[in-house]
């Protein structure tokens, strides 16, 4: 039979009177707040004064300035852990996850500065349309495994090829390393660069032990990896910490140069084949 | 990818709302990166100084043509375009050189530095036109891999220096062992630069990142995660070496210039 929690003097269960407790204690300080406000790439930055408690990331405080002085600010979000990819936008300038970014990391003395993302079309406020992304997912060649290797239809393949995939599995698609991207953030090229994001999915399939399709010609053409310049930038990003341009761009660079730009090593390869033979 | 186009909003050059010090990486790169190059081309252009004792300026190795006491095939090569001053350096630099410029890190760091292409990340760019290395001169890049088969030869000749490097004039006409702080200075400069050039991106994919089943090849996998393991730091390496080689050919410099004693370990 469930019970009722138990209750202080105060009305209040056990648990909210632990919380209050334990924010009286905890230190208290004004911040100031800028948030972009504004529909459709219009707007401007509204500073907002707020009371902030240790321990807090900018999601509390923007959902307290949500809650006490503008009922009507938009800001998507949804775990509030990390793990969901939702409340990605550009805090002091650079592309960060809202829940993830501690106030106490950001300089006291200055306002915070809370934009939406950059690469993708604007909503309201502190939401974009990241739709594009989803297009462009159903671009890249699917996964396609090679004929089962045991008769119950399973496959056999070694944890030590998995695991260089296994890191881009991490990705939470927040799309901060597309937001960071210069080819997109700044160039605009979304028609024919599918960003750092698409290139890690991408490995993942292309790497796969199991996979058999080829990607690369798709890659250097239709997906643009040409344009990516190698910043780093989309790795120095990642929530995740995926080492996106290292393990994930730069093989798939170097399997377009074996395909194209490598005529000795080409050479080299088909005559091993023959001689196998 | 077609799909609606995107009403994004264009940002001028410099403009960020990040409070960092964003500029200052770019700034060191390019003070680093622009000055190696000053010296390496000064020095390339000296064709003196470049020995001393058993040390042999990395800059200037191997010595193909040069000094006919030491070079391999002699003087100067009667092809040399008469305008141009002759250095036995001119002859090696362009191959390491062209080694760096289509190294995956630093074409990343010198596109900040020195053509903000982006500034920095998150910062708005000088212009808009924007090609990346999808087409001339850029797509050139990607060739890098056959700098980096030349550069692994380079490495076995900059170990032979570090050898003869072991053995010094006994003023009768023989050699003895012996260790300077110049020959410190050579082998560190090849351990650098075999960290740097073994950690290489393009080196980690011939020699087992291309296949997707490593494990069937043991050999290739060990030499994988060995590549993997250097190109980490491959950063780190990258300028470590970098600054190596300089300090080593302007140790040889000084020394053989009288400036700088060299002085004996053993």
């Amino acid at each position: 039979m469930a019970t009722a929690p138990a209750t202080d003097v105060k009305g209040q269960d056990a648990y909210t009177a632990a919380q209050a407790q334990q924010d009286a204690a905890a230190h208290h300080a004004t911040r100031s707040f800028k948030i972009w406000r504004g529909e459709a790439g219009k707007g401007e930055f509204v500073e907002y004064k707020q009371d902030v408690v240790e321990g807090m990331v900018v999601l509390d405080a923007v959902h307290e300035i949500q809650a006490t002085q503008a009922n009507d600010l938009a800001v998507r979000w949804n775990c509030k852990a990390g793990k969901c990819g939702s409340c990605s936008a550009e805090i002091n300038g650079m592309p960060k996850l809202m829940c993830m970014t501690r106030l106490a990391d950001l300089e006291a003395d200055k306002p915070v500065t809370v934009e939406p993302m950059r690469a993708f079309p604007h909503v309201r406020d502190l939401v974009t349309d990241v739709s594009w992304n989803y297009r462009v997912k159903t671009q890249i060649q699917k996964f396609q495994p090679r004929a089962p290797d045991a008769p119950d239809g399973t496959w056999r393949m070694q944890q030590e090829d998995i695991d260089r995939v296994q890191e881009f599995r991490k990705c939470i698609e927040c799309f901060l390393c597309q937001d960071v991207c210069h080819v997109l953030r700044d160039h605009h090229k979304h028609e024919e660069f599918i960003g750092p994001r698409f290139l890690v999915y991408a490995a993942a399939l292309e790497m796969h032990p199991l996979d058999t399709a080829d990607r690369v010609p798709e890659l250097r053409q239709a997906h643009g990896i040409g344009y990516c310049n190698i910043t780093k930038c989309c790795t120095k990003v990642c929530p995740e910490h995926i080492t996106i341009t290292d393990n994930a761009i730069i093989p798939l660079k170097e399997r377009v140069v074996d395909e194209f730009f490598d005529p000795i090593g080409k050479l080299v390869k088909i005559y091993s084949r023959r001689k196998r033979k | 990818m077609s799909h609606a186009p995107l009403p994004l909003i264009h940002r001028g050059f410099g403009e960020t709302q990040r409070r960092d010090a964003w500029w200052l990486q770019p700034l060191v790169v390019f003070t680093i990166l622009g000055g190696f190059v000053v010296y390496a081309t000064w020095a390339a252009f000296q064709n003196a100084h470049y020995t001393f004792g058993p040390y042999l300026s990395p800059f200037y190795s191997p010595e193909l043509w040069g000094d006919p006491r030491t070079a391999w095939f002699g003087a100067k090569p009667g092809w040399w375009p008469g305008l141009l001053p002759f250095s036995p350096a001119l002859i090696i630099l362009p191959f390491p050189g062209l080694f760096r410029v289509t190294c995956y890190y630093y074409r990343g760091a010198y596109y900040k530095a020195f053509w903000a292409d982006p500034p920095s990340c998150a910062v708005g760019e000088p212009r808009k036109s924007y090609w990346g290395e999808r087409t001339f001169p850029l797509i050139v890049q990607n060739i890098h891999r056959y700098f980096m088969y030349v550069a692994l030869l380079f490495l076995i000749f900059l170990a032979h220096d570090v050898w003869k490097a072991l053995w010094f004039d006994d003023g009768a006409g023989g050699k003895h062992f012996g260790i300077g702080v110049g020959t410190l200075v050579l082998a560190l400069n090849v351990v650098l630069l075999t960290c740097y050039t073994l950690g290489c991106h393009s080196l980690r994919h011939v020699v087992g990142g291309f296949l997707d089943q490593l494990s069937r090849h043991p050999v290739r996998k060990k030499a994988y995660d060995c590549s993997s393991c250097l190109n980490r730091w491959h950063m780190k390496w990258a300028w470590m070496s970098l600054i190596g080689v300089a300090f080593a050919d302007l140790y040889v410099r000084m020394c053989s210039m009288g400036i700088w004693h060299d002085w004996r370990i053993l």
